[in-house]
């Protein structure tokens, strides 16, 4: 039995190798996923260990110091002076500190004065010291040139210099946050972080005097403070003696402490791509199950005569069974080691794909783990087994006395009991999708679960069981569309096409299984296309509604900018008015000392008189016109906190500072401003640093909006920091975001595709095979080759807009239910007609291109000797 | 090879010198050693031989389904050496007719599409009384709009010679037409095929070796070892048997271990 396995398997090579491709493809995105989130938490863990020191000095009630210095409108004001870092030096269990300059707001621009995007992840610019990390290893490696001496040199990570095109000894231009804001350096050298990398942070290393006069105004002051142990003390000892000369206000953390708060701020950025990945690696995964499930079921169906033989020569159903499971299992440990090699190889195509977006991951740390190879193996042979479990039972029930028949079809099985129970799960998957409309129960279930009542679960639970329970029993409900296409291709294409949609119903439930595959794919495409076309529907009406201002000025990343540029602008002619606005931190309610976690500040909005003047805020309750000592709130936040018009709340900046605005007005959600709103004096009172988020620009009467765009727009040409924007280009920034995401998805749901493509080409060339004789007979009787290939294409073509048809309509049902669950962030409802068209086309390349292979094998095949096969 | 009748007739197809060899050295088989061949149109040929004596790889040769080794063949007046594909398609659909021994049809389409699928490959309408006379003369009307599978062996073989006539080939080609058919679907049948020629006026080869279906011919040709041995006019079945038995014999007495078929 086992020989005869073996035997089969090695006769049917090609056929062996397509029924594998998908479980290839599924096991190799798979692995390929989770290799590359593992390089990607190694990256971040490499570089956060070797850049933490033994212990560090901070600002008390903060968390880690670098990330609090790139958060807009975080910087602190507390500042340590030399005397305090001599007396820490002095400490006998301390054998280096070393004071940290760090900041914000500080760009560069390439050698053609743009500015060098950093693409999300932070630029960190700090100064150089020499201060060893927690391991004793330098924190950052020099890979060319020198550290930089002087006040007007600089060193560059590798990436951000070659970005902007500059080579050590070029003079770099930088945007600065203060003082000068347009000035040159020298790059003296090029680093990475201890262990290469910067995993898309851009490094701007200065002298310490370099930095201060960047970032404190010249002043010989520091942020933080790197200490190093001495010989033999632990990081408690060092930091217990440090936190004795520490001054009011500051704190020393061990280096442990550091790393875990770092690695948990990153950890969730982490889980969400690893996440977001492994969701689409599963999509994947099931869509190859339904691909094994049908290539299995035809290879067992063209095999049932050999199957019945076995049967009268006594083997047991069992024996079949277990024969058929080894054949799979033989596959899927093929499958599973194509593809784990090839996750290998896509894992590295994935970093460079993140390479190119700005987030550098080293590409040693990409390696295959164990963890990854048992996941992936499992996962492989689990899949292919279950999926051939079926089939292997269906073989198992070929009679013996089938050897003996002239027709080795198996009779028609009855479908009217897989259809029932398909019919009953489909209208449970659309009940529970629909309940958010119906209204979703709440109930208490026992044992203290509650009923979710997040409509969105609802509504995806839901889309899930519908879209399997159609996959299914696709071909029942595929009946009625591949009649309507057989009758079309039939007027088109005549003879040919009326064969082509003769062939695709000939077994529909195998048409409809190849067909499902596609159809997975193409449900979650259009459903996504669905969401992202409401989205940007809903945007450009918030845009239409809430945009007042003639022009709105601000960064293309959502940094803050010196008011130095609204200034300017306030005297360029045809500007009437410059609304400013800026965006601060501070924590929300009395301060707890004992649990500093608790602390998460907020973030606020400062705004100018002008601001409630320009927008048509909707206020619910008092007035929106807040003055310098009140707050202005939405509903939302007065929800949250319970608080009442009129109440005063506690905010607690960075600073120390503390403010007790009064609540003057609550306005309903906006896309304007925040949950809570202050004056700019009140920020400017608490000690935050003045910078701009925004500026909202009224122009003069009569001014012609074009002419001033332009002459802001020269305004702020060599600082890229800033752009200046209208209406229409507002929204389109926002939509271009959306967009960006919703091209990822589509990449990542093209493996779907081409996974569902690969089915085809599978039943296909079976069913060619299968039908040899015919094709034969057909050819004898004056079928043309490329009749006959057009024959095999419009088959191809008919499975593929079967899905596309299946696929599109559960996608647009469940994009708008799922929108409608959404409706408060997503208010208006859009379905991108042209998007779908397109995805129908593509069906119909799909097809095309699936029946390439097959069709030119067919048309190949000898004519006598199809006739006499057999 | 000597003309059995003496009026002159007009050729329907014709072998010049045809040979067909697979395999090499050794292993080398002559399936076609030196055929050469002249068939009439309006009459009924068959072709009868034992197994192995190549009566089925002349009759592909002659049909446009396999090119000889060496020889020419001749259909209508044109000779097929050097037709490429689609001109061999073109002419199998327009000027040949096949009828085979099983799996005739498509099972997708109806009778009567099957009927007319070569003209629909062509994308052309049927002649409307040439379709009726043949449909009547193959005696389905009633059974058009059947699929294969419902139809009984001998309708289908002879819905399969109704779609050969369809499309008034030069010559019809039928390859043991009957030999999956029990004798009263095989009469049936070979009565459709005679009346096709004798009052459709149609040219049929049949390649057969049973004799009961040789005998409703004009002409039996006999075939053995891949040369043409003998032929007989209008034969009985009696002297078809004789004959077959005379061939098998010197078959015997040439290959004392001999040929069972």
């Amino acid at each position: 039995m086992l020989r005869l396995t073996l035997r089969n398997l090695a006769a049917h090579k090609v056929r062996l190798l397509m029924s594998t491709l998908a479980i290839v493809l599924g096991v190799a995105f798979l692995a390929g996923v989770l290799t590359f989130s593992h390089g990607l938490d190694r990256t971040f863990s490499g570089i956060i260990n070797g850049s933490t020191p033994d212990a560090q000095v901070r600002p008390a009630n903060s968390t880690t110091a670098t990330e609090d210095a790139a958060r807009p409108g975080g910087g602190s004001e507390a500042m340590l002076r030399p005397e305090a870092i001599e007396r820490l030096r002095t400490l006998p269990e301390v054998a280096r500190a070393d004071g940290v300059v760090q900041g914000a707001g500080l760009y560069v621009l390439d050698t053609e004065d743009k500015l060098v995007s950093s693409s999300g992840a932070p630029t960190l610019a700090f100064n150089h010291t020499g201060s060893p990390n927690l391991l004793g290893e330098p924190m950052l490696e020099l890979d060319l040139g020198s550290w930089p001496k002087t006040e007007k040199e600089l060193v560059l990570d590798g990436a951000t210099a070659e970005k902007a095109g500059y080579e050590v000894g070029d003079a770099v231009t930088l945007i600065a946050p203060q003082g000068e804001t347009r000035r040159k350096a020298t790059l003296t050298g090029i680093a990475a972080f201890n262990g290469g990398g910067t995993a898309g942070a851009q490094l701007l290393v200065f002298s310490t005097a370099g930095a201060q006069e960047l970032f404190t105004e010249g002043k010989d002051v520091y942020a933080a403070v790197s200490l190093t142990a001495a010989p033999g003390v632990s990081q408690k000892e060092l930091v217990e003696a440090a936190n004795t000369v520490v001054p009011d206000g500051f704190e020393a953390v061990t280096g442990d402490k550091v790393v875990a708060e770092s690695e948990d701020a990153i950890g969730d950025f982490l889980d969400v791509i690893s996440v977001f990945l492994i969701v689409f690696a599963v999509i994947a995964v099931i869509v190859g199950a339904f691909i094994i499930v049908n290539t299995f079921s035809i290879l067992i169906a063209q095999r049932s005569r050999q199957l019945a033989l076995l049967r009268a020569l006594g083997a047991s159903r069992r024996q079949v069974t277990v024969s058929v499971l080894f054949e799979a299992l033989v596959m899927a440990l093929i499958a599973a080691t194509i593809g784990v090699l090839a996750g290998w190889g896509l894992a590295h195509g994935l970093a460079a794909v993140f390479r190119q977006a700005g987030l550098e991951i080293a590409s040693d740390v990409l390696d295959l783990t164990p963890r990854t190879i048992g996941i992936s193996y499992a996962v492989g042979v689990f899949v292919t087994l279950a999926a051939a479990l079926l089939p292997s039972r269906r073989a198992a029930k070929v009679p013996p006395v089938a050897a003996m028949r002239e027709d080795t079809q198996p009779p028609a099985r009855s479908t009217v009991l897989r259809t029932s129970v398909g019919l009953v799960l489909l209208a449970v998957g659309l009940v529970l999708a629909a309940m958010p409309r119906i209204g979703i129960p709440e109930i208490s279930l026992p044992g203290g679960f509650e009923v979710p009542t997040s409509p969105a679960l609802w509504v995806g639970v839901g889309a899930g069981v519908s879209i399997l329970s159609v996959a299914w029993i696709s071909a029942f409900l595929g009946r009625p569309v591949l009649a309507a296409l057989r009758t079309v291709s039939g007027l088109v294409f005549g003879m040919t096409g009326k064969l082509a949609g003769q062939n695709a119903m000939r077994d529909p439930r195998r048409t409809g299984a190849t067909a499902s595959a596609l159809m997975i794919g193409l449900a979650l495409v259009s459903l996504i296309g669905v969401l992202a076309a409401s989205m940007n529907a809903s945007i450009s009406d918030v845009v239409e509604e809430e945009f007042k201002p003639d022009l709105i000025v601000q960064s293309p990343t959502f940094t803050p900018f010196p008011t130095s540029i609204g200034d300017e602008m306030e005297k360029v002619e045809g500007v009437a008015t410059v609304s400013r606005s800026q965006v601060a931190q501070a924590v929300i309610g009395k301060v707890d000392l004992q649990n500093p976690k608790k602390n998460e500040p907020a973030f606020l909005f400062g705004v100018d008189e002008d601001m409630p003047r320009i927008y048509d805020l909707d206020v619910l309750e008092g007035s929106d016109d807040v003055k310098p000592g009140q707050v202005l709130i939405t509903e939302e936040a007065a929800k949250e906190h319970k608080w009442q018009l009129g109440e005063r709340i506690d905010l607690t900046f960075r600073s120390g500072r503390q403010l007790h605005p009064q609540i003057s007005g609550i306005i309903a959600k906006t896309q304007v401003t925040g949950d809570i709103t202050v004056r700019i004096e009140d920020l400017v009172e608490a000690k935050v640093p003045r910078e701009d988020a925004s500026l909202s620009i009224l122009l003069t009467p009569g001014a012609d909006p074009a002419v001033v765009h332009e002459r802001l727009d020269k305004l702020v040409a060599d600082r890229p920091v800033v752009a200046v924007q209208d209406k229409d280009e507002f929204a389109e920034s926002i939509k271009g975001q959306v967009n960006q995401l919703l091209y990822m998805i589509y990449g990542l749901l093209a493996l779907a595709i081409v996974i569902a493509v690969i089915g085809i080409v599978n039943t296909l060339g079976l069913s060619v095979i299968e039908r040899t004789r015919e094709i034969g007979l057909l050819r004898a009787i004056g079928l043309s080759r490329g009749q006959l290939r057009r024959m095999i294409t419009l088959e191809s073509v008919t499975i593929a807009v079967l899905g596309a048809v299946l696929g599109l309509a559960l996608g647009v049902l469940f994009g708008v239910l799922l929108r409608d669950a959404l409706r408060e962030d997503l208010t208006s409802l859009r379905v991108p007609l042209d998007q779908l068209a397109v995805f129908m086309a593509i069906a119909v390349v799909v097809g095309v291109l699936a029946a390439l292979l097959p069709a030119i094998r067919a048309g190949r095949e000898d004519v006598l000797k199809a006739i006499a096969s057999e | 090879m000597s003309l059995t009748d003496p009026a002159p007739r007009e050729i329907a197809a014709q072998a010049i010198d045809l040979h067909k060899t697979y395999g090499k050295g050794a292993a080398e088989v002559r399936a076609l050693d030196g055929v050469s061949l002249d068939l009439y149109a309006g009459q009924f040929t068959a072709i009868m031989g034992p197994s192995g004596s190549g009566k089925s790889t002349l009759m592909h040769c002659l049909a446009a389904l396999d090119k000889p080794t060496s020889g020419e063949v001749v259909v209508g007046g044109r000779k097929l050496g050097r037709l490429r594909d689609r001109r061999l398609t073109a002419l199998r659909r327009d000027k040949i007719g096949f009828v085979f021994q099983a799996f005739n049809l498509v099972p997708t389409l109806t009778a009567q599409e099957n009927i007319l699928l070569p003209l629909s490959l062509a994308r052309r309408k049927p002649e409307k009384g040439w379709f009726d006379q043949v449909i009547d003369t193959v005696g389905l009307r009633p059974r058009l709009d059947h699929k294969p599978s419902e139809l009984s062996g001998g309708q289908q073989q002879r819905v399969a010679c109704a779609r050969a006539l369809v499309s008034r080939p030069d010559i019809v080609f039928a390859d043991e037409p009957t030999g999956n058919l029990d004798s009263t679907s095989a009469a049936q049948v070979l009565d459709f095929l005679r009346h096709s020629v004798d009052d459709l006026g149609q040219t049929i080869v049949m390649v057969s070796h049973d004799p009961v279906a040789a005998s409703y011919c004009d002409r039996v040709i006999f075939l053995a070892d891949g040369r043409i041995v003998d032929e007989l006019a209008k034969p009985s079945r009696e002297q078809i048997l004789a004959h077959m038995a005379d061939l098998q014999s010197r078959a015997m007495g040439l290959a004392p271990i001999g040929e069972d078929a």
